[in-house]
C-alpha cells in the first residue's frame, strides 16, 4: 500500500473535536498516569499543532474550508475555515497548549485534582480552536461562550478560596455578558446581510458576509457597538479590563495560557477577523483606537508598583492586548503587519515568563519580587529563560519583540495629525513594559540571594521545557524571521486587511532618516525603562498603595456596585413576587392569564362557538352533573379529606366522559392519575393542622370571581377551538403512517414513542428533574428542621 | 398509616398483579390502549398502595432500588434506545425493529426500550414524590 496524502478526518475537525473527546478521559488518564499525565495530555495539542503545521506555508488568500453536515433535517452544518490568521492562533494555542499541558504536570505535581485540571484545560482548548476556525457566526459565538464557560472553571480551580470564585465570577460575568452583545451584533449582521433564514451552509457564513455592504447598512452603527462590546469584554479592554488581573487568581499554568495566546486574545482575533468587513471607517478607527490607547496606557502604568509577578504580568498583558487593539483600530497596512509581529512575540515571551514567574513561586514559595533576588546560581535555566523572555518583552535586539516595537514606532510615525500623541503614549506604555520586564527577570535572578519560605531549588524538566523552547524561539524568530513571515505572517496580515500584503521583517533597516527616527526611539526607551526600573524597585510598595487607593473609584468598583445592587434589588422583587403563599401566586397567574388570553377573544368578537346541540344523551348529562357537583364540592366542604374525596369523584367522572367518547388511552391514563393525585394530596394532607378559615368575605368573593372568570375563559376557549376545523392533514398522516412506518396500530402511542419521541425524552428528561426537585426541598426542609431542633 | 387487616392482606397480592398488570400496558401500548407512560403511573400506584398498607419504608425494602436510580435509569435507557439508531448512521430516535417476534411479548424494538425508558422514569419520579411525601426517611 502507498502513502495516502489524504487524510481521515479533516484537520479542523480533528481540532475541533478532538480536545472535547478527551476530556471525558482526562480523570482517568490522571489516576493512571500519575506524574507523567502532562507529558501523554500534550499529546493531544501537539497532534493538531503537527497535522495544521502540513499546510504551511499558507500563501495570501488561501483559505481551506471544510463543511459537515450536522443536522441535516434543520440544514444546521458546521463550517470551518483556515486561513493565514485562524492558522496563526491554531499553532499558538496547540503549540504553547502542549507546552503547559506539560507544565502543569510539574506545577500541580501529585494535587489529586490532576484530571480535572486536564478536562477543563482541554475543554478550554477546544473551545478556543472553535473560536478561531468558525466561519459561521452561531457556531462561532456558541465556543466563545464556551470559553468564558470553561476559563470561569479554571481561573476558580482552587474554588475553596473566596478569592479564586469570585475572580473567577467576575471573568464570567464579564466576558459572558460580553458574549451576549456579540450574539445581537452577531444576528445584525446575519439580517443585513439578508442570511437570516438561510439554510445550510450559507446561513451566518463568515466568508459570505465578507461579501456584503456592512458599513453601508443602517445597522453598522448597532452591529459595530455590540460586536466592539463582546471584544472588549473578552480582551480586557478599559473599562472591562478589571477581571484580567484579578484572573490571576488561577493557578499560574492557567494564567500562562489564558493570558498569552488564548481567552484575551480571542477578542483580538475577532476584531482581526472583523475588520475588513467592519473596519476602516470614522466610527471603527477612533473607537477602537480610542479604548486599546486608554487601556495601554493603564496597563502600562499599572505594571509599576506591583510587586507580585503575576500581577506585574497581568497589568503588562493589559498593556500588549490595549496596544494590538490600538494597530487594529489604526487598520493601516503597516499597523496590521505590527500587530500580527506583536501577537506572535507576545504570546511567545508571556507563556514563558508566566512560567518562569510559576517556576519562582513554586521552588521559593513567594512571589513577591521585593524579597526574591540572586536565583540565577540555584536556578540557571528559569534564570536564562525568564531573561530571553524579557528581553523579547523589553523590545530589546536582536529578539523578535525588538522588531514588534520597532514596527510599532514606524506605524505611529506614519500617522499624520495626531502620530506625535500616538508616539508619545507608545513611548510611555514601552518604557513602563521596560522597567516591568527588568523588574520580572532581573530583580529575582540577580543580586543578593534573599531568604524564602521555602529553599529554593532548579523547577523539574517538565517545568523548564515550556519558558526555555518559548523564550528561545523568541530569541531563533528575532534573528531569523523570514520563516514566520513566509509561512503564516503574510497571509496572516492579508487576511486582516482582506488584500494581499507581503512582510518583510528585519532587525536593521539602514540609515535612511525614519528608521533611526525609530531606531532613535527604540533605544531611548530601553534607557529610559532601565532608569525607571532603578527608580521604583526600592519603591514598589508606596507606589502600589497609592494606585490601589486610586482603582478605588475605577471600573472594578463600578463592577462591584452593580452587582450588589443587583443582588439587592432581585432580592427585592423576590420578596415582593414570591412571598410563599400559594394562593398569591395562584390568584397572579389566574388573573395574568384572563388579562392576557381576554383581549384577543374581544377583537375576535363575535366569536363561532363550537356549541353541538344534537347529541344529548341522558347518561352524558348525568356525568356532567357529577363533575360540577365535585367541582363545587370540593370548594365548599370544610374537611380537607372530604374535599380530596370530592376532587377525586370530580375525577372519575371525566374518566366517564373519556370512555363515551372513545379516548380509552385518555381514559386510563386520567383514573390513573387521579387514584395518585388522591393518595399524594392524602398524604400531604395527613400532616397539615385542620383547616381553620382565615380569610374574609371580600376576598373570598375576589377569589370567587377570578374563579368564574378563569372557568368562563377555558369554556369559551374550549367551545371557540370546537369551532375551528384544524387543517386534517397532520392527524390524518399520523393515522395513516402509524401502522406501514411504526408498526403500531395504536395511533396515541405510537406519536408518544416513534413520531414526535424528542418531545417524550425532553418530557420524561423534565418530569425527572421536577422530582428531583420535590425530593430536594423536602428533604432540605426536613434537615433545616432538624438542625433547628 | 391506615392499619386495616383488609388493607394489608390485599395489598400484598394487589401488588403483584398490579406490577403484572403494568408490565402487560407496557408492552400492548403499540397496538393497543396502554404504553410506558400507563405502565409506569399503574407501577406506581401498586406501591403506593402498598406504602398506604405497610408505611413507606417497607415500600422501599420491596422497591429495593432508590427511586432517584429508577428514574435515571430511566433516563439513560430512553436516551441509549434513540442513541441505538446512530450506530446504523439513522437519525437519533429513528426507531429499529428486530423482524421475527418473540413469544409472549410480541415484536421487539428499539421503540419498545424507549417505551420502557418512558415507564422507568414515570414510576421512579412518582414514587420519589411519593415516598419523599410520605414524610419517612430512608
Amino acid at each position: 500500500m502507498g502513502y495516502d496524502p489524504t487524510p481521515m478526518i479533516d484537520p479542523m475537525i480533528l481540532a475541533v473535536l478532538l480536545p472535547f473527546a478527551v476530556v471525558p478521559l482526562a480523570p482517568a488518564l490522571a489516576r493512571a498516569l500519575g506524574r507523567w499525565t502532562g507529558w501523554v495530555v500534550a499529546v493531544v495539542p501537539a497532534g493538531i499543532f503537527l497535522s495544521i503545521w502540513r499546510w504551511l506555508p499558507i500563501a495570501p488568500g488561501q483559505v481551506h474550508t471544510t463543511v459537515y453536515s450536522w443536522v441535516p433535517d434543520l440544514g444546521v452544518q458546521l463550517a470551518f475555515l483556515a486561513d493565514g490568521l485562524s492558522i496563526t492562533f491554531v499553532l499558538l494555542i496547540t503549540g504553547i497548549g502542549a507546552l503547559v499541558c506539560i507544565y502543569a504536570g510539574g506545577y500541580l505535581g501529585s494535587d489529586p485534582r490532576l484530571g480535572r485540571f486536564y478536562a477543563y484545560l482541554l475543554a478550554f482548548m477546544g473551545a478556543m480552536l472553535g473560536v478561531v476556525l468558525s466561519d459561521n457566526v452561531i457556531t462561532l459565538f456558541v465556543f466563545w461562550e464556551l470559553t468564558s464557560v470553561t476559563s470561569y472553571l479554571l481561573i476558580g480551580f482552587d474554588h475553596h478560596t473566596e478569592n479564586a470564585r469570585s475572580s473567577a465570577l467576575k471573568a464570567l460575568v464579564v466576558t459572558a455578558a460580553g458574549g451576549l452583545a456579540l450574539l445581537v451584533g452577531f444576528i445584525l449582521m446575519m439580517i443585513a446581510g439578508g442570511q437570516l433564514g438561510l439554510d445550510g451552509a450559507e446561513a451566518g457564513r463568515l466568508s459570505a458576509l465578507a461579501n456584503v455592504d456592512l458599513r453601508g447598512h443602517g445597522y453598522y452603527p448597532a452591529i459595530f457597538a455590540l460586536v466592539l462590546l463582546g471584544c472588549l469584554t473578552k480582551s480586557a479592554q478599559w473599562p472591562f479590563h478589571f477581571w484580567l488581573p484579578a484572573a490571576m487568581a488561577g493557578p499560574t499554568p492557567v494564567s500562562s495560557y489564558l493570558h498569552s495566546a488564548t481567552m484575551v486574545k480571542a477578542g483580538i482575533y475577532l476584531l482581526a477577523r472583523l475588520h475588513p468587513m467592519l473596519g476602516e471607517t470614522w466610527l471603527w478607527n477612533d473607537f477602537v483606537t480610542f479604548f486599546g490607547l486608554i487601556t495601554m496606557l493603564l496597563g502600562a502604568i499599572g505594571t509599576v508598583g506591583q510587586k507580585d509577578l503575576k500581577r506585574i504580568l497581568a497589568y503588562s498583558t493589559l498593556a500588549v492586548l490595549g496596544t494590538l487593539v490600538m494597530l487594529i483600530g489604526i487598520g493601516t497596512e503597516v499597523a496590521i503587519k505590527t500587530a500580527v509581529v506583536y501577537l506572535f512575540a507576545h504570546a511567545l515571551y508571556k507563556a514563558s515568563l508566566f512560567m518562569v514567574a510559576g517556576n519562582v513561586d513554586h521552588e521559593t514559595g513567594t512571589r513577591d519580587v521585593n524579597v526574591l533576588g540572586g536565583l540565577r546560581r540555584l536556578m540557571p535555566f528559569t534564570a536564562a529563560a525568564g531573561t530571553l523572555a524579557a528581553l523579547s518583552k523589553a523590545g530589546a535586539p536582536p529578539m523578535f519583540g525588538f522588531i514588534g516595537k520597532e514596527l510599532l514606532y514606524t506605524t505611529q510615525i506614519s500617522i499624520e495629525n495626531v502620530g506625535a500623541w500616538l508616539i508619545l503614549a507608545a513611548l510611555v506604555a514601552n518604557v513602563a513594559l521596560v522597567a516591568s520586564a527588568l523588574m520580572v527577570s532581573v530583580k529575582p535572578f540577580l543580586g543578593r540571594l534573599q531568604e524564602t519560605p521555602k529553599k529554593p531549588h532548579e523547577a523539574p524538566l517538565s517545568m523548564l521545557v515550556g519558558p526555555v523552547l518559548l523564550a528561545g524561539l523568541g530569541l531563533l524568530r528575532g534573528l531569523q524571521p523570514e520563516p514566520f513571515e513566509n509561512n503564516v505572517g503574510s497571509a496572516a496580515a492579508s487576511a486582516i486587511l482582506g488584500d494581499t500584503v507581503t512582510m518583510k521583517l528585519k532587525l536593521w533597516h539602514g540609515v535612511d532618516p525614519s528608521a533611526l527616527a525609530v531606531m532613535g526611539l527604540s533605544f531611548l526607551t530601553l534607557a529610559a525603562g532601565y532608569w525607571l526600573f532603578t527608580l521604583i524597585r526600592a519603591r514598589v510598595s508606596p507606589i502600589g498603595g497609592a494606585m490601589r487607593r486610586a482603582a478605588e473609584f475605577g471600573p472594578a468598583r463600578w463592577y462591584e456596585l452593580a452587582l450588589a445592587g443587583l443582588y439587592r434589588g432581585a432580592e427585592r422583587v423576590t420578596r415582593v413576587i414570591q412571598d410563599g403563599y400559594l394562593r398569591h401566586y395562584l390568584f397572579t397567574i389566574l388573573v395574568v392569564a384572563l388579562v392576557v388570553a381576554v383581549w384577543p377573544l374581544v377583537q375576535a368578537m363575535p366569536l363561532e362557538l363550537g356549541v353541538d346541540t344534537v347529541g344529548w344523551r341522558a347518561h352524558e348529562i348525568v356525568v356532567a352533573f357529577l363533575v360540577l357537583a365535585g367541582a363545587i364540592l370540593a370548594a365548599v366542604l370544610r374537611s380537607r379529606l372530604a374535599s380530596v374525596a370530592a376532587l377525586g369523584a370530580m375525577g372519575a367522572a371525566i374518566v366517564v366522559l373519556f370512555m363515551l367518547f372513545s379516548a380509552p388511552d385518555l381514559a386510563m391514563t386520567q383514573m390513573v392519575v387521579e387514584t395518585l393525585t388522591v393518595i399524594l394530596l392524602v398524604l400531604v394532607f395527613y400532616h397539615l393542622p385542620p383547616v381553620v378559615r382565615r380569610s374574609g368575605a371580600a376576598s373570598r368573593s375576589r377569589d370567587l370571581l377570578v374563579a368564574i372568570g378563569f372557568g368562563a375563559l377555558m369554556s369559551v376557549l374550549v367551545l371557540a377551538v370546537a369551532a375551528v376545523h384544524p387543517a386534517k392533514d397532520v392527524s390524518e398522516y399520523f393515522l395513516a403512517e402509524s401502522y406501514p412506518s411504526a408498526h403500531g396500530q395504536n395511533v396515541v402511542n405510537v406519536i408518544l414513542v416513534d413520531f414526535r419521541a424528542m418531545d417524550t425524552l425532553g418530557e420524561i428528561a423534565v418530569l425527572a428533574v421536577a422530582g428531583l426537585g420535590v425530593f430536594a426541598l423536602v428533604r432540605l426542609r426536613a434537615r433545616r428542621e432538624e438542625e433547628g431542633s | 398509616m391506615i392499619p386495616s387487616l383488609i388493607l394489608r392482606t390485599s395489598a400484598r397480592s394487589l401488588l403483584v398483579l398490579l406490577l403484572l398488570f403494568s408490565v402487560f400496558e407496557l408492552l400492548r401500548g403499540h397496538n393497543d390502549p396502554g404504553g410506558g407512560f400507563i405502565g409506569g403511573l399503574l407501577a406506581a400506584a401498586a406501591f403506593s398502595l402498598y406504602a398506604l398498607a405497610y408505611g413507606v419504608d417497607p415500600a422501599r425494602a420491596v422497591l429495593r432500588l432508590h427511586p432517584l436510580t429508577v428514574a435515571g435509569a430511566g433516563l439513560l435507557v430512553a436516551a441509549a434506545a434513540g442513541a441505538a439508531a446512530l450506530v446504523r448512521g439513522e437519525s437519533f430516535l429513528t426507531g429499529l425493529w428486530y423482524p421475527d417476534p418473540l413469544p409472549g411479548i410480541g415484536k421487539v424494538s428499539s421503540v419498545l426500550v424507549f417505551d420502557v425508558g418512558v415507564y422507568l422514569v414515570v414510576l421512579g419520579t412518582t414514587l420519589l414524590i411519593v415516598f419523599t411525601l410520605g414524610g419517612e426517611e430512608e
